[in-house]
């Protein structure tokens, strides 16, 4: 029998029983559509985070103060101080700008308006380029004002609303702890970047901060701390070669050893690998989904050929009687069961990718189809139609024709 | 001139093991001439039906030797047997056996879907000679129509058709009107009888005296084996092996 005969020989079997091949292709339909949606999911997530990182621009280096404070038998160090900035923008080549970050959280008035614990950051002039931030109305401070440590701040866009509403806050003062400072500036609406919410933040001179909000009596002497440096580098320099040197003079400044550094330093590239090894641990999971799903949906498909067998009995002693080889009723119905799991495979694919489409459009999560899940969906749905296909297709081969012909 | 298109010797039929078997057939001989017409005749259960399926290759005797068309086919596997099915026989069933909610030429056709040797019979060509032949059965403007708006007459006339598609060198009938009323019946029999002169070698089952009288030969099967044979009317032999070369003598 010539391939294309056994097609259409399957076709004709699968349109006499519409709704019963429908209902048998369902679950390869749900199979292939939830591993179409679901890559989809992650790779819109994946691709959401590596935008928000970039956005951040690629030739950043972030130093944070650890926790570790030296060694058992060594003097507390103090972390990462504000001097550190200005030794590494000074002590270390190919460094464009320093960027210095110290925060805390304070309760926050204005008028009759109070917001409890609101993150507030000092930091200093470099910030806004640095991270990517805009001022939507009024004016980020300067220089001047972080020696003078001038009392100005600029708010989040979503604590400016939550204060002011629909009026300007330009001007206005408001009341955090118990320091009184003036509203110069609102940045623009940023949202989340990983896991800060950049809109909910204010932003004053780290001056500010050390002085009013985080004051220690250490600071005379080794320092006020901060929380993180931003290191931007020179674009095309040897990124390895300049945190190597970093870690260098920071080991050196803070008297500790490599084991017991009290700073990690991290770059871009360090944080978009760690977001990818947890989508790719959430791929392997959808992958256990979607293989379980397309073998529940072989096993319907091999349940189905079973029944088609013993219902088509008679009609396979008619065509053995007319002289079909085992060979021939065997392909036949290996070509059923691939069809079925082919147009279920097909009929998968467009549910999965107007479902995706669909998913991105209703919801806040952003979806990329990938070509490839579409590719391994359809392929692996083949596979089981061939796989869980052969049995029944066999048993069929296998009748004897006078007994085949006198089945009821 | 006559070729010998089929000769068995000693065929039995054992179904079924050990305590519960049944002996269909005792050891069968005989041989058929191209161009007869041999009628087959017997009792219930005299095991007409298993000579006729061994004799269309549709099972294989339990022992014994069958030579069809100068080619041993007592020990080919179920792919040879089937290749040898669609090429040299054509089988007529009681029952018609034709595919439902398919057409009377789409019927006609199977065949040729397995016709693995000859491969080079296009679909149309196929469709054309599947025409002629239910225009020779008498149904050249049913051919579109389906078993189920046929008579039982007529859909015996596709399974005809569908007998000779591929040129059979012999025709092997069971009981070909066994399910028809008596006038649907003997206008089979018209038929059979005008591809007989036509040429075409018959084998036929059938319970009607009648019927068998109108043929060459009647072998009168009984108990599994060969009971009587007349020729022409003429009684030519009892069960005694081997009974074709007696045939033989007469002839
Ligand atoms: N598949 C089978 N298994 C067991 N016994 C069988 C089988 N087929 C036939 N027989 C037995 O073999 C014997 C011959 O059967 P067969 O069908 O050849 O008879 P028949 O001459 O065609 O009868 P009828 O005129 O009723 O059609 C019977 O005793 C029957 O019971
Ligand atoms: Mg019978």
């Amino acid at each position: 029998m010539k391939p294309l005969e056994a097609i259409r020989i399957a076709w004709e079997a699968i349109f006499k029983n519409k709704i019963r091949s429908l209902l048998t292709m369902l679950g390869i339909i749900i199979g292939v559509a939830a591993v179409i949606i679901m890559i989809a999911i992650s790779a819109g997530t994946e691709a959401t985070i590596q935008d928000q990182i970039t956005s951040l621009g690629s030739n950043l280096v972030f130093v944070q103060g650890s926790m570790t404070r030296g060694g058992p038998g060594q003097a507390p160090s103090g972390g990462l101080v504000y001097d550190d900035a200005a030794a590494i923008q000074d002590g270390v080549s190919d460094v464009k700008a320093v960027v210095v970050e110290q925060n805390s959280s304070e309760t926050v008035k204005a008028g009759d308006v109070t917001l409890e614990d609101i993150e507030i950051l000092g930091t200093t002039t470099g910030f806004p380029s640095v991270r990517d931030m805009e001022i939507a109305e009024g004016r980020y401070f300067n220089e001047t004002e972080i020696e003078r440590k001038s009392k100005v701040v600029i708010l989040g866009s979503s604590v400016a609303e939550e204060l002011f509403g629909e009026s300007s806050p330009i001007g206005e003062y408001i009341k955090v702890g118990n320091t009184q400072l003036a509203v110069i500036g609102v940045f623009t609406e940023k949202g989340l970047v990983g896991n800060t919410d950049f809109d909910s933040r204010i932003y004053m001179p780290i001056s500010v901060v050390f002085q009013k909000f985080t004051p220690s009596m250490f600071a005379r002497f080794m320092g006020d701390s901060v929380r993180m440096i931003y290191v931007e580098v020179e674009e095309g320099a040897d990124q390895d070669a300049i945190i190597a040197n970093i870690e260098r003079l920071l080991i050196k400044r803070h008297d500790v050893t490599a084991d017991t550094e009290d700073f990690t330093i991290t770059t871009q590239q360090d944080i978009i690998s760690t977001r990818e090894s947890t989508t790719s641990a959430f791929r392997s999971l959808l992958a256990w989904v979607a293989g379980v799903s397309l073998i529940v949906g072989g096993i319907g498909i091999m349940n189905i050929m079973l029944v088609s067998v013993t219902e088509r009995t008679r009609e396979i002693g008619i065509r053995q009687a007319v002289g079909a080889t085992p060979a021939d009723i065997r392909l036949q119905f290996l070509t059923e069961a691939l069809m079925l799991s082919i147009v279920g495979g097909l009929i998968g694919t467009l549910v999965g990718v107007g479902g995706s489409y669909i998913f991105g459009a209703l919801s806040d999560m952003r979806t990329v189809i990938q070509p490839a899940s579409i590719l391994l969906a359809f392929g692996s749905a083949a596979a089981v139609g061939a796989f869980f296909g052969y049995y029944p297709a066999n048993q069929a081969a296998q009748l004897d024709p006078i007994e085949a012909l006198r089945y009821e | 001139m006559s070729a010998t298109i089929i000769e068995i010797v000693d065929i039995t039929k054992v179904y079924g093991m050990g305590d519960i078997s049944v002996a269909a057939l005792n050891g069968v001989s005989m041989k058929i001439e191209a161009g007869e017409f041999v009628a087959i005749m017997g009792p219930s259960g005299s095991g007409k039906s298993t000579l006729m399926h061994i004799l269309g290759c549709l099972s294989q005797p339990s022992s014994g030797q069958y030579i069809l068309d100068g080619e041993d086919v007592s020990n080919l596997d179920k792919a040879e047997l089937a290749a040898v099915r669609n090429r040299k026989l054509g089988f007529i069933f009681q029952a018609y056996n034709l595919l439902a909610r398919t057409s009377a030429l789409r019927n006609v056709t199977l065949p040729l879907l397995y016709n693995h040797a000859d491969a080079k019979v296009s679909v149309e060509e196929g469709d054309q000679k599947a025409h002629a032949m239910l225009e020779l059965v008498g149904l050249g403007d049913r051919i579109h129509h389906q078993p189920h708006e046929l008579s039982g007459g007529q859909q015996q006339r596709v399974a005809i058709a569908r007998a000779l598609i591929n040129d059979p060198i012999m025709v092997i009938a069971d009981e070909p009107t066994g399910n028809l009323d008596s006038r649907s019946g003997e206008e089979i029999m018209n038929l059979l009888h005008t591809l007989h002169r036509q040429g075409t070698t018959i084998v036929m089952v059938t319970h009607d005296p009648k019927i068998a009288a109108h043929t060459q030969r009647t072998i009168t099967l009984k108990d599994g084996v060969i009971d009587e044979i007349t020729h022409n009317g003429k009684h030519v032999g009892r069960n005694t092996i081997p009974l074709h070369s007696q045939w033989e003598g007469a002839a």
